[in-house]
């Protein structure tokens, strides 16, 4: 069970279209793993039906109509097909960003036996795929802006609880924390950031110099 | 197992709880009782048209019939293209958006389910995803619906047509009921589609308060889209 969401304002944005990239990118990850959040963003799209169907209706540039039915054969009704695998551990719309399933992300050692593989999005958010081997901590940090850590496989834990799948952390830049990921399983996450990270130790500031977290 | 419905919205006589209390709204929940029935006229006149562009929709996916999508472009491209047009979308491009955006309805008619959403909820998101396809340099991920790591929810609920329908003439009428400022924040999101940021901007407003009467109104039309079981 999920007990770890992420606010309401983000829900909000997110079903308004006026959240950014990265952010969608985690919003939509955990939502396929979260029956509650869909509710809620299928609640807050209730929001756009009501605010269009109560916007005055303009008048549309003439024959706009009779354009339209004539090109209604060229475009016939799509019959559905559905091509997902069988079975998937990461979410869409994850996989098509890395192309593939958990076996196929890039990993890149960031230090500390941690890993990481940075999402190519286009906001100024950066999203990463981590990787902290079991028991292990992630070099304390704080952030300068909200972070959002979206578990997809293992767990971690820290001053503020504990995370398994599916569970999101959207923490603000008050918190200074140190996630540890739990015993028996590699945790991976999703993070998205709106500023580098700053770890807080000297030693993995000079880290942070070589790597691009 | 009975379902109940809570209603959880303010009363229509505007009182409301201390914005700086935090306080959410008490919930009537009232397991097994039939929601209140406020306002009943308007929404089943709502629930009338609601039903109609349903049922429009179903016999475009069933029978390719034009008929019926042109009486659903004539209720809803004039609204698109208005939404458009406050989103700062030129007049030209706001029309082709309106067309591309039912030619979108046309095709995808047989994903319309109306258990989860009413068709202008629908409509709206078909719309808005049109929108940022063509302005914006960033995508906007998408669940797929049909993944296999999906996780299904618990329990479907005993009656979900009804049930969607009923939600969009309740998230009408808590709307009207929402204070002001909490109104603007909410059209400015949704129909402006701008950002926290821009709209704290815009209201030259600091942003953690934008924030919070963004979340203070979502608390208030979130619950009443709930099934307590
Ligand atoms: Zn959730």
């Amino acid at each position: 069970m999920i007990a770890h969401h992420p606010g309401d304002d983000l829900l909000l944005s997110y079903a308004a279209g006026s959240l950014g990239e990265s952010w969608s990118l985690a919003i939509a990850a955990h939502l396929a793993l979260c029956p509650v959040c869909r509710d809620a963003v299928a609640a807050a799209e209730h929001i756009g039906g009501v605010l269009l169907d109560e916007t005055p209706a303009e008048t549309m540039t003439a024959g706009s109509l009779e354009d339209l039915l004539t090109r209604l054969d060229e475009a016939p009704v799509e019959t559905f097909e559905p091509v997902a695998p069988e079975t998937a551990v990461l979410p869409e719309p994850l996989r098509g960003y890395i192309g593939g399933d958990l076996d196929n992300i890039p990993w890149k050692s960031s230090g500390g036996g941690t890993y990481q593989h940075l999402l190519s999005t286009n906001d100024l958010a950066q999203a990463r795929l981590l990787l902290i081997p079991e028991g292990r901590p992630v070099p304390e940090h704080g952030h300068g802006g909200r972070e959002l850590t979206l578990v997809l496989s293992g767990s971690f834990h820290d001053q503020t609880g504990s995370f398994g799948r599916g569970d999101m952390e959207d923490a603000d830049e008050d918190l200074i924390h140190t996630p540890i990921a739990g015993r028996g399983e590699d945790c991976i996450c999703l993070a998205v950031t709106d500023a580098p990270l700053k770890f807080t130790g000297f030693v993995p500031r000079i880290v942070q110099r070589f790597i691009k977290i | 197992m009975a379902v109940a419905l809570t209603l959880n919205c303010a009363p229509m006589d505007g009182r409301y709880p201390n914005p700086a209390s935090g306080a959410i709204l008490p919930r009537a929940a009232r397991p097994g009782a039939a929601p209140e029935k406020a306002n009943s006229e308007r929404n089943s006149k709502d629930m009338t048209e609601v039903n109609q562009f349903n049922a429009l929709l179903g016999k475009i996916a069933e029978t390719q019939d034009k008929r019926a999508f042109a009486d659903l472009f004539e209720h809803f491209a004039p609204r698109i293209k208005s939404l458009m047009l406050r989103l700062g979308t030129d007049p030209h491009t706001a029309d082709e958006l309106a067309q591309e955006t039912m030619l979108s309805v046309w095709r995808k008619s047989h994903l319309f389910d109306p258990a989860k959403a009413a068709a202008s909820t629908w409509i709206f998101a078909i719309a808005r995803n049109l929108r940022i396809d063509r302005f914006r340099r960033e995508k906007r991920p998408e669940l797929d619906p049909n993944d296999p790591a999906l996780i299904p929810a618990a329990e479907p609920m005993a009656d979900d047509q009804l049930e969607a329908n009923d939600q969009a003439a309740r998230v009408r009428e808590c709307l009207e009921t929402l204070p002001k400022e909490q109104r603007i924040a909410v059209q400015l999101s949704f129909v402006e589609g701008l950002s926290h940021q821009e709209i704290a901007d815009r209201l030259d407003l600091p942003l953690g308060t934008v924030k919070s009467r963004l979340r203070l109104s979502f608390s208030k039309l979130r619950p009443m889209l709930r099934t307590e079981s």
